[in-house]
Order: structure tokens, then sequence, then C-alpha cells
């Protein structure tokens, strides 16, 4: 048994990022499949008609009432495809949240699920990289079928749609990213509960149903912090075909978001698990 | 004497200020059965988890397998199987799949896995419940299943903290009955109870621990040889009697534990004792003479009961 320190140095030191990641987070991803298929696929497959229902409702319904609406870059385009880009961030937000809070929180509390990976060899970043991208997964499959939706009603109207499909992939990223990191720090269902309560007026503020240019600018300013504003104008540019190189300012939000997200949940699950 | 596979020397960790583990010292060779013994609290599930390479150490040193776990956390798991204290089964999958996805986290290949599943399912005689839902087995199956899903790995140490307790008396001789298996079969068990039953069956070696510290070391028989006597009579005078009677019982047996319920007498000869209470003209309401156990051991050492 002498000598295996030795040994095993190469192992330890050809892993960059030390303990935290065995580079296995694909398991994490194929339990969460295997769960999914076996348990709760149902839940799965009512999350993706909620956007659309909203879609025809609003959309359709007040749409006819209102006629179009001239966008933030001076275009006048039908309500319904006006809102259409913004339900479908709202969509890849709220399957990437429901993922990454309410199933991560009942995972780590009650179901100990944690604490079993955490005690194989796999390191904290393998279960948050897992987890997330499974909320990416989700959050994918919401997007396309509605993407699908938006071209038969003709409520695409650029090619430049195409590349919304990868930006709600980052919106969705994002989110859950953030989503599993703040959801790591929670310890009852009331601090659960202050998510949905966040999260519900900025559905409905960030521009979501009609342009930010209705509120007075210190207003303004407040939507533009927040996360589901940047998406919304990321997507609703890209669908609508104005495309121009501010929108990358909305990419870079995500991507800080992402990286913050990740930082977190590793060092919190390390602190909660690996003490 | 083999390298043993666990070597833990002065090993502390604190929580804040408080020493939960409080300079622990103890070896486990290959093969062998080792237990840590205590009330709730003792700093055994800590130890355990240190062990696990889930929990750093504040101080001291400690090798599992030749490794340090504060530089080689994931290989050390990879070869450790774990049964915590409470399961942690995963309730969306089925029994089955519980094995195959833990297999997973190794990153073990889809065959070797579901070959080894199935073994596992016929050793935890759980085979007919493959595709049954976790909730629906009964708590005796459900440690059968994490124990089985423990294995998986083929792992060179099984860690159980309290592997029985809340079980029933029949469901815990199935489980003993299995660890005694994986016993013979050369595998080294580290496990944690407060029964001393269990540790009597399952342990080649223990140590007593109480307040993170360790009291005593060695065989369950030697450490009765050394700590307590042959036998032990145990009288009963009613609660309000008993401190009373105690003070008349002074200077009989080689030594007297006055509990709330009952008085224990410690003698090579319980019945001996017994015949001179009563010559004394004292009444037991009830009277037993035993073989004495770790529970003794413990009371010896600590002046408390295991389970309180």
């Amino acid at each position: 048994m002498t000598g295996i320190d030795d040994l095993r140095t190469d192992a330890a030191a050809s892993r960059p990022l030390g303990a935290l990641y065995a580079g296995n987070a694909r398991s994490v991803m194929l339990r969460g499949w295997q769960a999914t298929r076996s348990t709760n696929w149902l839940v799965v497959v009512s999350g993706f008609f909620e956007p659309i229902f909203y879609l025809l409702s609003m959309g359709l319904g007040l749409g006819a009432l209102v006629g179009t609406i001239t966008t933030e870059s001076g275009q006048e385009v039908p309500y319904a495809a006006f809102i259409a880009p913004a339900l479908l961030a709202v969509a890849a937000m709220n399957g990437a949240i429901y993922d990454s809070t309410w199933n991560v929180f009942f995972k780590m509390q009650f179901a100990k699920l944690y604490e079993g990976m955490l005690s194989t060899s796999l390191g904290p970043l393998d279960v948050a990289l897992g987890e997330i991208s499974l909320a990416l997964l989700r959050g994918a499959l919401y997007a396309t079928g509605f993407m699908v939706v938006m071209q038969v009603l003709g409520l695409n109207l650029s090619w430049w749609a195409l590349l919304a499909l990868p930006a709600v992939l980052l919106i969705a990223f994002g989110f859950a990213s953030v989503g599993m990191a703040v959801t790591s720090f929670m310890k009852t269902f009331q601090q659960m509960d202050w998510i949905n309560f966040l999260l519900l007026p900025m559905f409905l503020f960030s521009a979501t149903f009609y342009p930010l240019s209705v509120y007075p600018q210190p207003i303004q300013y407040v939507i533009q912090v927040l996360p589901l504003w940047h998406g919304i104008e990321l997507v609703r540019g890209l669908t609508t075909g104005q495309v121009d190189v501010g929108m990358l300012w909305h990419v870079l939000y995500y991507l800080v978001m992402i990286l913050l997200g990740l930082v977190f949940t590793t060092r919190r699950l390390r602190a909660l698990f690996l003490d | 004497m083999p390298e043993p596979v666990i070597v833990a020397q002065n090993l502390v960790k604190k929580y804040k200020d408080f020493a939960a583990v409080d300079g622990i010292s103890f070896e486990v060779a290959p093969g062998e059965s080792f237990g840590l013994l205590g009330p709730n609290g003792a700093g055994k599930s800590t130890t355990m988890r240190m062990v696990g390479a889930v929990s750093t150490r504040t101080g001291g040193d400690l090798r599992i397998l030749g490794m340090d776990p504060d530089r080689y956390g994931p290989e050390i798991r990879s070869r450790l199987g774990v049964v915590p204290q409470t399961d942690n089964l995963d309730t969306e999958l089925r029994v089955r799949e519980n094995l195959l996805v833990y297999g997973r986290y190794f990153g073990l290949p889809r065959a070797q896995v579901a070959r080894r599943a199935d073994e596992l399912l016929a050793f935890a005689q759980l085979e007919d419940k493959a595709k049954a839902r976790v909730d629906a087995l009964s708590g005796g199956m459900k440690r059968r299943l994490t124990i089985a899903r423990a294995l998986i790995n083929e792992p060179s140490i099984l860690l159980l903290d309290e592997p029985t307790t809340g079980l029933d008396p029949q469901a815990r001789h199935i489980l003993w009955d299995r660890l005694f298996r994986l016993k013979e079969q050369g595998t080294t068990l580290l496990l944690t109870t407060h029964y001393m039953d269990e540790a009597e069956q399952l342990c080649d070696r223990l140590v007593v621990v109480d307040k993170g510290v360790i009291m005593a070391e060695g065989a369950p028989a030697q450490l009765i040889r050394t700590y307590s006597s042959r036998e032990v009579l145990e009288v009963r005078f009613g609660s309000d009697l008993n401190a009373d009677v105690a003070a008349q019982l002074a200077g009989m047996g080689d030594r007297l534990e006055v509990l709330p319920d009952r008085i224990l007498i410690y003698s090579e000869n319980g019945e001996s004792e017994l015949v001179r209470i009563i010559d004394a003209g004292l009444k037991p309401i009830t009277s037993l003479v035993r073989r004495s156990s770790l529970e003794d051991v413990f009371l010896r050492l600590t002046g408390r009961t295991l389970i309180e």
C-alpha cells in the first residue's frame, strides 16, 4: 500500500477542478431522464401547454382588439407577433426555473438525493451541471414546440427567428443556473415562495405584453436591470427580424448569469455536502 | 499484520467551538469488521462522514486505503460503499433503476452495472421487487436495497451508519445475516451502532465512543472481561425504594450501579449475590441474572446507559 499517494498524484493533478468535478455530469442527467420516464412525465407535458394557452388567449383574443403595436425600433407588428417571442422567453424561463428551484429544493431537503450522489465519486460540479443541463433540455423542448406553433400561426416574421432557439437555450441556462444557486440557500417552503413572488411581477412587467416605452423613465431602468427583459428583447429582435449589435449586451447579461450561478451552486453544494 | 485500510490519528472535527470529534485514533485492517459504539451525539456519524471523504477534518491525520481524503476524495469515494443513517434512496426511480443509476454515478459501464444489479438484487432478496416503487418497500427492504446500492461499485470498505436502527427484530436479523455473509466474503466493514447486541454480533473489534473521545478499545468479549464482571444481577425494588435499598446493598458484588428503575450488581456469580440479598431480609420485586454485555461496559466507562 506504500507509495499509493505517488501513484495517484497524477490522477489528482490531471483534474483541473480538483475534487469538484469528475467529468460525469452525464450520469446525473441520465438519472433525471430515467426519473421523468418513470414517474413524472405528466408534469413535464403540462408545462408545454401553458405558454400556448397564453398565446392563444392574449395573442389571438386580445390581439383582435389591439391590432398592431409599434416596437422599440419603430416597426409595426401584429400584437400576437409582439407577445409571442416574449412568451417564448417566458416558457424557457419557467421550464428552467421549475426544474432548478422546486425540483432541486425537494431533492436537497427531502429526498437527500444530492447527499447520495456526493457519496459516490461525483463532485458538486457534476451534480450542478447535470441538473442544470436537464433543466436546459426541458426549456429547449418547450421552446421548440412553441416555435413550431409560432411558425404555424405565421408569427415568425424573419429567418432570424431560427436563432431564437439558441437564444432561448441561453435564457434557460441563465435562469437554471441562478435558480439552482438561489435554491441551494433556501431552507423552508416560505423562502421558496419568495421566488414565485418575484417571478410573477417580472413576467407581467418585463415588456411582455406592451413596449417598455409605456413606463416613465425611472421604471424603465428598473425593468432593464431584470433578466427577463433582456431575454424578451433578445428573442423579440430575432423573431421580428429587427437585429442590431446592441443585442449582444443581452447575450453578455446571460453569460454572466450562467457563470455566477454555476460558481455559487458548486460552492454551496460543496459547503453543504462536502464540508 | 497487513497494512491497515483505515488509519485515523488524533482525528478532530470542530463546528465553531464545539468539538464533535475530539482526538480519535484507530486502525482498521483489511477484512476486519470494526465498530464505533456509543450513544447518540457521541461523534460516530461525524467520524463516518470524515472516513467517507464527505467531511473534511479540522485536525489530526486520516488515511483511507493509503490516501488522504482532503486530496483524493473522489478516488477514495469510488472505492467505498456508504449506507447512511437515514435511507436516501431515489424515490423517483424503481428498485432496480436505483442500482443502475447509482452505478453510473461511479462512471461504471452500463453492461457491468446491469449484471451487478441483478446479483445484488438476489443478495438483498429483492428479486421479485425489481420493478417496485421504493416507497412501496418495507423499512427492512429499503435498508437491504440501500446496502445493495452501496455494493454496486464492489467497494473495498463498506461504511454502515446505524444499519438496523428503526427496524423490527425480524428485519434486523435478516439484515445481520446479510452483513455476516459480506464479512465472511472478506468485505471490510466499518459500522456505528448504539445497540450492544449488534456490536457483539458483527464486530471483530470496536471502540467505545462518548462525547467525541474513545473510552475503550478491543474485541467485544475482551472489553466485557476487562470492564465488567462475568455476570450481572438485576434487582428491582420499585422506583421509590431503589435508592434507599442501595445503601443496604453496599459491599455486595464487585460493584453496584443504581439506575432509576433497577439496581445492577456485578459479580462472578449472580445467583449467590441474590441469596445474600434475600438472607439480608430484602425482598426485590423482580430479579434477573444475566451475562455481562457491552451495555455494562459502557455504563462502567461513562456512568450512563447507551439508550437514554
